[in-house]
C-alpha cells in the first residue's frame, strides 16, 4: 500500500509541480500497545495508520507537507497545498538536493508473527510478567508494531522496506520500592514474560530499608537500563552533526574522547531514512576515537560528506535511533567484585541537559540503587539525585568495565531500541540525596 | 455523512460488539510550524490529519482502536475491534469501572481568534522570524532560531450516553532564542519563554509578543552571560520570575494532582505522585499565598476548551485553597475509583490517541505583591528568570531546575548578572517557603508536556507571577 500511494502522490506533484524537486514519503503503521497497572489491564490500544509526507523544493523554496487522508481527494488536497505553500514560501538557501538513486544496504527485519500478534498475545506476556511477580503490585507495557514504508523521488529514487518491533516493559513494587525490567525485539517470541517479571520482582524485594547516603562523587555499576539513558542522550545530542557544526555538541573527530573500552555504534531497524538515503550500520566510537557523526544531507553537504541516513527534522538536525556500545568481556557480577565502595544502580530517570556542549545533566536515580562494599552488594539506598558530564564518565581512564551482554532496551521511538551493555565507572556525580 | 454520524456508527458497532458503554472522537487536525535560524528559514511544515478513535468498556476493561478512514464501514470496524480489544484485556481484569456522570450534551464550542492564523501570508511569518534571528545574529548571537507553531483541531464527540459535542480549537504562538558560545559552554536567552509562549488564540497573540524588540536584548545578554560570574552555591531567598514559576506549577503541582498517577496507573513511566488521597483536604501543600485553580474556562488560555474529550463541560475548581491541597485533575473512570465526584482533564493529543487525564489550565491566582515590592524587599538574594532545564523525581517531589539567567538581589535591589543559575528543592517544602507573590499574572502555555504510552504530547496553560521562596538550595552543578 505504501508504495502505490508514494507513487501515486510523485505523479500528481509531477503534474502540479512541474520543474519541482519532490519527495514523497509513506508511511502504514500499526501499533498496539497492551499497558497494565496494579496488576490489571488498564489500557489496551491498536491504531492502523497511513501518513503521507511530501516535499518540494522549487525556485528556492521548499515546504513540507503531511496527511493522513489517502484517498484520491485527500492525495490531490496535499499536493495542492505543497503548490500553493511552496511558491510563497521563504527562501531555502541551504536545499541539498534530492537523495540518488541507490539499493538499500540493509533488509528489514519482519517477524510474521510479531507483525500479526493479536491482544491475547500481548495480554498472555502481561500475563506471564504479572504471575512471575509472585503477589507483588506490577506495571507497564507489551507493545508489538509493524511498519511498511516507502520512499520515491523526482531523481530516480525508489525504495521500500517493512519491520516489526516488539518491547516489554515492566516494574514490580514492594513496599514502595520499585524493580525494573525491560527488553526490546524485533520478535514477540524473543520478550520472556515470566523471566522479566522475575527480574523486576526480585529487584522490587532486595529494596527493603534503604539508606540515605550523602553527595559526593561515587564509583558506579550502571546496569543496562541506566545505560540506555546514556545512549538516548548521546543520541539526542552527542553525535549530531547539526549540533557539531553549529559548536553546540562536545564531538570531535578524530579525538580520543572516550576511554579505549567504549565503541559505539548505531544499527538502524528503519532501512531507509526520510530523504531516501539506505542505511547502514555506523561506528560513532571505536576503541574511544570519535570517528563519525550522524549525517542528513543538509549536515553532509556543510561538510563535504555523505549523508548517513540518520535525517530527522532540518532545524534539529540528524536523529540516532537505534545506539549500542558494544559489548566487553565482564559479567555484572565482576565488575560488582572489583568495587571497593560504590553503587550499584538499575535506571535513571528524568534527565535533562544544562548545557548540551558539555553534555550536563541532572537526573534521579530510579527502580533500585544499593550500595556495593568490598566486592559484594551490602544494602539498598535511597534514591538520590545526580548532576554529571555524560562524556566525562566516560573518558579515557573512567571506564572500569563494559558487561558481555548488550540488552536490546526500548525507546520512546517507535522502530527505535537502545543496545546496552552494563558499564562500571569509575566516578559519578551525585549532588543529592531524594529527600531533599 | 456527517461526521457525527461517522462517529455514531463507531459507537453503534461497539455497543453491537458486546461493549456496555462507548464513544467516539472524529477529529480533523492542520498544523503549520516554521523554524528559522540565522536570518534563514529552516523549516516549515503544513500537516493534516484526520480520523476516529473510537473507546469500549467491556465488563471492567477499556479498548481503543483509531484508524484515519471516515467511511461508515471503517468507523463500524473501529468500533467492534475497540470492544474486542476490551475483551482482551479481561484476561488480566481489574476491579470493576465506574463512571461519574456527566450530563449527556448536545453542544457546539470555539475558542476565540481574532485572526486566523493559518490564513495570515506565509511571507509575513518568514518575515517576522527571519528578521528576528538576523538582528540577533547582528547583536552578537552565534546561533539565533525563531519558532511560530499554529494547530487547528476541529473534533466531534459521540457517546453511548447521548453526547453530542463538536468543537473548534485554534491555537497558535511563537518564540525566539539567542545562544552564545564561549569555551567549553553555551549561554543561552529566549523570549517570551523558553519554548515560546502559546495560546488558545488567533495570530494577534504572536503579534502581541513584538518579538522583533526583544531580540537586541537577547543576543546581547546571551554574550554577556559568558563573561557574568557563576550563581554562587548555598541556601538563599529566591525569586522566580513567572515564566520559571509556571514550570514549576507544571511539574510539581500539575502532574502531581493527576489522578490517574495517584491511582498508580501511570507507575511504571511517568511515575506516581507523593500526594494520599487520604489527605485530600487536609494536607497542607504550600504556604497561605497558595491558591491553585484548575480552569480550563479562561480565554486565551493554552489549555482551554468547552468539553473535555469524555464530554464533561469546562468548570473551574480548585487544587490547592490557602495552601491546603483541595482537588485534582481527574476523568469520569478514575473520579469514580477515587470515590470523586467530578472528571473533566481527560484530553488526546489526537484522533490515534486513547484519551487521559491531562492538565488544562493548572495556575495560582494572584498575590498582594508586584516583583519590584518582592526585589526590594529582599535583603539577600538571587532573582532567576527563564527555564533552561527541569528535571523531577517519579514522585514529583525532588526537583531540579536550571534558569537561563541569574540577578543577585542585595539591600533591596537587582545587582550583577549570574551564570549557570540552578536551584533545587522538595515540593511541598518549597511552596511552604513561599513568603511574596506577585498580583501580576500571565497566562503562560506550553505545548510539549509529554504523558503516557504511546506519547502523547499535551497543551497545557499556567497562570503564574514572580513569587519569593526562602531558604532554597541553589548553585548546584555538575
Amino acid at each position: 500500500m505504501s508504495e502505490s500511494i508514494a507513487e501515486q502522490v510523485l505523479d500528481l506533484a509531477a503534474r502540479a509541480l512541474p520543474g519541482a524537486e519532490v519527495d514523497v514519503t509513506a508511511h502504514a503503521v500499526h501499533r498496539a500497545l497492551t499497558r497494565f497497572a496494579n496488576s490489571r489491564i488498564h489500557q489496551n490500544v491498536a491504531e492502523d495508520t497511513v501518513s503521507v509526507r511530501l516535499r518540494a523544493h522549487l525556485d528556492g523554496r521548499t515546504v513540507t507537507t503531511t496527511t493522513t487522508l489517502t484517498g484520491p481527494e485527500g492525495l490531490t488536497s496535499l499536493v495542492s497545498r505543497t503548490a500553493a505553500a511552496v511558491r510563497s514560501a521563504p527562501r531555502d538557501p541551504g536545499w541539498p538536493g534530492l537523495a540518488p538513486a541507490a539499493s538499500l544496504a540493509l533488509p528489514g527485519t519482519v517477524d510474521e508473527a510479531t507483525r500479526d500478534a493479536s491482544p491475547d498475545d500481548r495480554a498472555a506476556r502481561v500475563q506471564a510478567f504479572i504471575e512471575a511477580a509472585g503477589g507483588l503490585e506490577t506495571a507497564g507495557y507489551c507493545q508489538t508494531g509493524h511498519w511498511s514504508g516507502a520512499y520515491r523521488n523526482s531523481a530516480g529514487q525508489a525504495l521500500a522496506a517493512q519491520a516489526t518491533t516488539a518491547d516489554l516493559d515492566g516494574i514490580a513494587r514492594d513496599a514502595g520500592a520499585d524493580g525494573v525490567a525491560r527488553r526490546s525485539s524485533v520478535r514477540l517470541s524473543d520478550l520472556d514474560g515470566a523471566a522479566l517479571g522475575t527480574r523486576a520482582a526480585g529487584k522490587a524485594r532486595s529494596q527493603a530499608d534503604p539508606v540515605e547516603l550523602p553527595p559526593g562523587r561515587y564509583e558506579v555499576v550502571l546496569e543496562p537500563e541506566a545505560v540506555s539513558d546514556l545512549l538516548t542522550n548521546f543520541a539526542l545530542f552527542g553525535f549530531n552533526a547539526k549540533a557539531a557544526q553549529e559548536r553546540r555538541s562536545f564531538a570531535e573527530l578524530g579525538t580520543a574522547q572516550f576511554d579505549e573500552a567504549i565503541s559505539l555504534y548505531d544499527d538502524p531497524r528503519e532501512p531507509f531514512d526520510g530523504e531516501g538515503t539506505p542505511r547502514t550500520r555506523l561506528a560513532l566510537v571505536e576503541k574511544g576515537v570519535t570517528t563519525a557523526l550522524a549525517h542528513d544531507r543538509r549536515t553532509a553537504a556543510a561538510a563535504g560528506a555523505a549523508s548517513t541516513g540518520h535525517s530527522g527534522s532540518p532545524a534539529w538536525g540528524p536523529i540516532l535511533d537505534n545506539l549500542g556500545f558494544a559489548p566487553g568481556g565482564d559479567r555484572i557480577e565482576e565488575m560488582i567484585s572489583r568495587v571497593g565502595r560504590g553503587l550499584l544502580i538499575t535506571d535513571l530517570w528524568y534527565t535533562r541537559v544544562l548545557d548540551p556542549r558539555t553534555l550536563a545533566l541532572t537526573g534521579l536515580t530510579r527502580n533500585g540503587v544499593w550500595l556495593i562494599e568490598n566486592g559484594e552488594v551490602t544494602r539498598p539506598v535511597h534514591n538520590m539525585r545526580f548532576t554529571q558530564l555524560y562524556p566525562q564518565a566516560l573518558a579515557p581512564g573512567a571506564v572500569l568495565g563494559v558487561g558481555a551482554e548488550a540488552v536490546p532496551q526500548p525507546s520512546r521511538v517507535f522502530l527505535g531500541a537502545w543496545t546496552a551493555p552494563a558499564l562500571h565507572l569509575a566516578s559519578w556525580n551525585i549532588t543529592g540525596g531524594a529527600a531533599g | 455523512m456527517s461526521f457525527f454520524d461517522v462517529a455514531e456508527a463507531a459507537v453503534a458497532a461497539a455497543l453491537d460488539a458486546g461493549a456496555r458503554y462507548a464513544d467516539a472522537r472524529v477529529m480533523h487536525k492542520r498544523y503549520e510550524s516554521m523554524e528559522a535560524r540565522n536570518g534563514e528559514v529552516e523549516d516549515l511544515n503544513s500537516d493534516e490529519s484526520a480520523g476516529i478513535g473510537v473507546r469500549a468498556l467491556v465488563g471492567s476493561s477499556w479498548g481503543f482502536y483509531a484508524v484515519p478512514d471516515l467511511s461508515d464501514s471503517a468507523a463500524r470496524l473501529a468500533g467492534a475491534r475497540a470492544t474486542a480489544i476490551a475483551k482482551a484485556s479481561a484476561r488480566v481484569a481489574g476491579p470493576g469501572v465506574d463512571l461519574v456522570p456527566t450530563t449527556a450534551a448536545t453542544a457546539t464550542w470555539a475558542s476565540e481568534c481574532r485572526i486566523d492564523p493559518l490564513a495570515v501570508p506565509l511571507s509575513d511569518k518568514g518575515d517576522l522570524l527571519t528578521h528576528a534571528t538576523k538582528t540577533m545574529v547582528e547583536h552578537g548571537a552565534d546561533q539565533a532560531t525563531g519558532v511560530y507553531q499554529i494547530w487547528d483541531t476541529r473534533k466531534w464527540f459521540v457517546s453511548s450516553e447521548g453526547h453530542r459535542i463538536d468543537q473548534h480549537v485554534r491555537e497558535c504562538g511563537a518564540g525566539i532564542q539567542a545562544i552564545a558560545i564561549g569555551e567549553g559552554e553555551t549561554q543561552v536567552r529566549s523570549y517570551p519563554a523558553a519554548r515560546g509562549q502559546y495560546g488558545t488564540r488567533g495570530w494577534e497573540l504572536v503579534q502581541g509578543l513584538d518579538l522583533l524588540a526583544h531580540a537586541p536584548r537577547l543576543a546581547e545578554e546571551s554574550r554577556e552571560l559568558l563573561t557574568a560570574p557563576l550563581c554562587p552555591s548555598g541556601e538563599t531567598a529566591l525569586i522566580l520570575g513567572g515564566e520559571q514559576l509556571f514550570l514549576q506549577i507544571h511539574e510539581s503541582v500539575g502532574h502531581a494532582i493527576e489522578l490517574d498517577r495517584i491511582l498508580g496507573w501511570e507507575a511504571a513511566f511517568a511515575g506516581t505522585s507523593w500526594l494520599d488521597l487520604s489527605q485530600l483536604g487536609s494536607l497542607r501543600y504550600g504556604s497561605e499565598l497558595m491558591n491553585i485553580s484548575i480552569d480550563p474556562t479562561l480565554p486565551g488560555a493554552l489549555g482551554s476548551f468547552g468539553y473535555d474529550d469524555e464530554g464533561t463541560p469546562a468548570a473551574k475548581r480548585y487544587a490547592v485553597k490557602d495552601g491546603i491541597w483541595v482537588g485534582v485533575l481527574a476523568g469520569r473512570d478514575s473520579a469514580a475509583l477515587a470515590g470523586l465526584d467530578y472528571g473533566g482533564s481527560v484530553r488526546a493529543d489526537g484522533w490515534a490517541r486513547l484519551p487521559m487525564v491531562r492538565m488544562t489550565n493548572v495556575g495560582l491566582e494572584p498575590g498582594p505583591h508586584t516583583l519590584e515590592q518582592i526585589i526590594a524587599e529582599t535583603y539577600d538574594g538571587v532573582f532567576m528568570e527563564n527555564n533552561r532545564s527541569w528535571s523531577i523525581d517519579d514522585k514529583r517531589l525532588n526537583f531540579q531546575f536550571g534558569c537561563e539567567i541569574a540577578y543577585e538581589v542585595k539591600n533591596g535591589k537587582r545587582g550583577r548578572m549570574l551564570r549557570n543559575p540552578t536551584y533545587t528543592g522538595i515540593g511541598p517544602k518549597f511552596w511552604q517557603s513561599m513568603d511574596m507573590l506577585s498580583s501580576e499574572i500571565e497566562y503562560w502555555g506550553t505545548p510539549n508536556c509529554g504523558k503516557g504510552q504511546p506519547t502523547q504530547v499535551g497543551h497545557t496553560g499556567h497562570p503564574s507571577a514572580p513569587a519569593r521562596f526562602q531558604n532554597v538550595r541553589v548553585g548546584v552543578r555538575a
